[in-house]
């Protein structure tokens, strides 16, 4: 059911926010990961999937997808008769996004929190690698068309 | 009254009842949410007082009154040039009631599959109406089982029911040799939800593992009505044999677990007796098909004890036949990982490297990473794997080919 926001009566306390934590990748090489250590590996992907498992949990999540390797992604414009053209190359210093969590939170504070405990994920020896998360609104829908 | 005995008798007659309506009143939205109002007042007044003698009677009355409550408002709303919701004329419908006793025995689920898994629709499509028309599922557990939101879910069968009235797909009973005609559809549409659910091995996908349970049912529900059809009973076996190793496959952490690695005690042993019955009746009733191949090898896998007591040529012999009836180069795949193992990991490479429309499929390049490692030749094997890695679509798979990389550099 859509909550009518103006009728908030504390408009300190949002409802119903929004927001995409994104995960970026540095550059169009090899992801870093392929040559981690199995024990390593074994550890981030454990405390990624905990991670979404809590957020589960805490009714906070509303999405997670993780994304392909960028080195199959292509670069997609509509030729001049609108058909596909995917010729395009990623430009070398281009960030990709790897993946991505949308939380629904009461607060953007709790958002920032979520954020830095996706950006504890561990790396090599365990330790943590104190990713860059992009945390972005998710604007809130128009009202549905009936 | 029980709720859990009254839920079960709901849910095995709502099939049933939506096909005797949409063969009245060919409108399948109008004799869903008619069948869906009956439900509710059935289980509302039957927790009151008990479950009547005649369950099915007594919510044919119930559903049918709303459908003709729904078309006199409806009709009476809408102008006579715009389309009527039925097409039957009010009087007849009126005379339903009477005859009803007759057409029970007329399977009416069937008729109701064949109409859903038609092959005018989208599989997406058709599995989606299945699930709702059939299985009974609410659009929420449908859109949870694809991990779409309710609302496209609402979309795609809504436009699943457009699709059906264009075409003129009625709900009419279908003689024997159209039901033989339309059978593949409908056997292809069981499948892939069946996978769909299959596939799936996340904590956060148990939804996902109900599409192949309902897959399950309803290909046993077909089985029941259509007897001794082989390509049904391959179906059902290879279902029962693939799902019979479920609590293997996935270990504790969500990874995959490869067939050769999985503790096999763990398989469900009752559900691959049952399957494995089930494929030798339907071998000796003489056509073969894609399905009985299929679950001929499912079952040589799941009689043996471990991998090397496992009847690989057998298991060649079979891809043989499979790949000339099918033609699907994944089969060709397959092929070439058996006859590794009869004939040795090189022999398989060198069948591997032939295959030549599927040297950028991730299948085959993990398929060759096994065979590396089997000769030692871990630096290659890694390097597969990780190339591997790079093209699934699966995260499950991804972190498999990872880790499986990852082991061979460690040691």
């Amino acid at each position: 059911m859509r909550r009518e926001q103006s009728l908030n009566p504390n408009p300190e306390r949002q409802i119903d926010m929004k927001f995409m934590l994104a995960m970026n990748h540095r550059g169009n090489g090899a992801p870093q990961i392929l040559s981690w250590a199995k024990d390593d590996l074994k550890g981030h992907i454990n405390y990624m999937k905990q991670f979404a498992t809590k957020l589960g949990k805490q009714g906070e999540l509303v999405a997670a997808e993780g994304l392909a390797f960028p080195n199959e992604a292509k670069l997609v414009k509509a030729n001049p008769d609108g058909t596909p053209n995917t010729d395009g190359v990623f430009p070398e210093t281009k960030e990709f996004l790897v993946g991505y969590w949308i939380v629904e939170v009461e607060t953007v504070k709790r958002a920032y929190e979520i954020a830095a405990e996706a950006s504890m994920a561990p790396g090599q020896q365990g330790k943590p690698l104190h990713l860059d998360i992009e945390v972005r609104q998710v604007m809130s829908a128009p009202p549905p068309v009936e | 009254m029980n709720d859990a005995r009254i839920n079960g008798v709901l849910r095995e007659h709502a099939p049933k009842l939506v096909g005797a309506l949409v063969r009245r009143h060919r409108d399948l939205q109008a004799c869903e949410d008619a069948v869906q109002e009956a439900l509710l007042t059935a289980s509302r007044e039957w927790s009151r007082s008990r479950i009547p003698d005649e369950p099915r009677g007594w919510l044919l009355h119930v559903a049918n009154r709303r459908v003709i409550d729904a078309v006199r408002s409806e009709t009476s709303r809408r102008l006579r040039e715009e389309v009527v919701v039925s097409l039957v004329p009010a009087d007849e419908q009126h005379a339903l009631a009477a005859d009803e006793a007759l057409a029970a025995e007329h399977d009416d689920s069937l008729d109701l599959l064949f109409l859903c898994c038609h092959s005018e629709l989208s599989h997406a499509s058709a599995i989606a109406l299945t699930l709702r028309a059939v299985g009974g599922l609410t659009t929420a557990e449908i859109a949870r089982a694809f991990l779409v939101p309710e609302s496209t879910m609402g979309q795609r069968l809504s436009r699943a029911r457009q699709t059906v009235k264009d075409a003129g797909i009625s709900g009419e009973p279908l003689n024997a040799a159209q039901r033989a005609e339309r059978l593949p559809a409908v056997l292809q549409v069981l499948y892939l939800m069946f996978n769909e659910g299959y596939a799936a091995t996340e904590g956060a996908s148990v939804h996902r593992v109900e599409l192949a349970s309902e897959a399950l049912r309803l290909s046993r529900l077909l089985n029941a009505m259509l007897p001794s059809q082989p390509e049904v009973m391959g179906l059902l076996s290879l279902m029962l044999l693939t799902d019979a190793r479920r609590a293997a496959r996935v270990g504790e952490a969500g990874e995959l677990i490869p067939l050769d690695e999985q503790d096999r005690s763990k398989w469900n042993r009752e559900q691959i007796e049952e399957g494995s019955e089930l494929i030798e009746n339907a071998f000796a009733l003489g056509a073969v098909g894609a399905f009985q191949l299929q679950a001929a090898i499912a079952s040589l896998h799941s009689e043996a004890a471990s991998t090397e007591s496992t009847d690989w040529p057998q298991i060649v012999a079979l891809y043989e036949v499979l790949m000339r009836v099918t033609g699907n180069p994944m089969v060709a795949l397959n092929h070439a990982v058996a006859w590794a193992m009869v004939k040795g990991p090189r022999a398989g490479l060198e069948k591997l490297n032939a295959l030549s429309e599927l040297q950028d499929n991730y299948r085959l390049i993990a398929a060759r990473g096994h065979l590396l490692e089997r000769l030692g030749e871990r630096a290659d094997a890694a390097a597969a794997f990780r190339l591997a890695a790079q093209k699934t679509g699966s995260i499950a798979e991804r972190n498999f080919l990872l880790l499986r990389a990852a082991s061979l550099i460690a040691r």
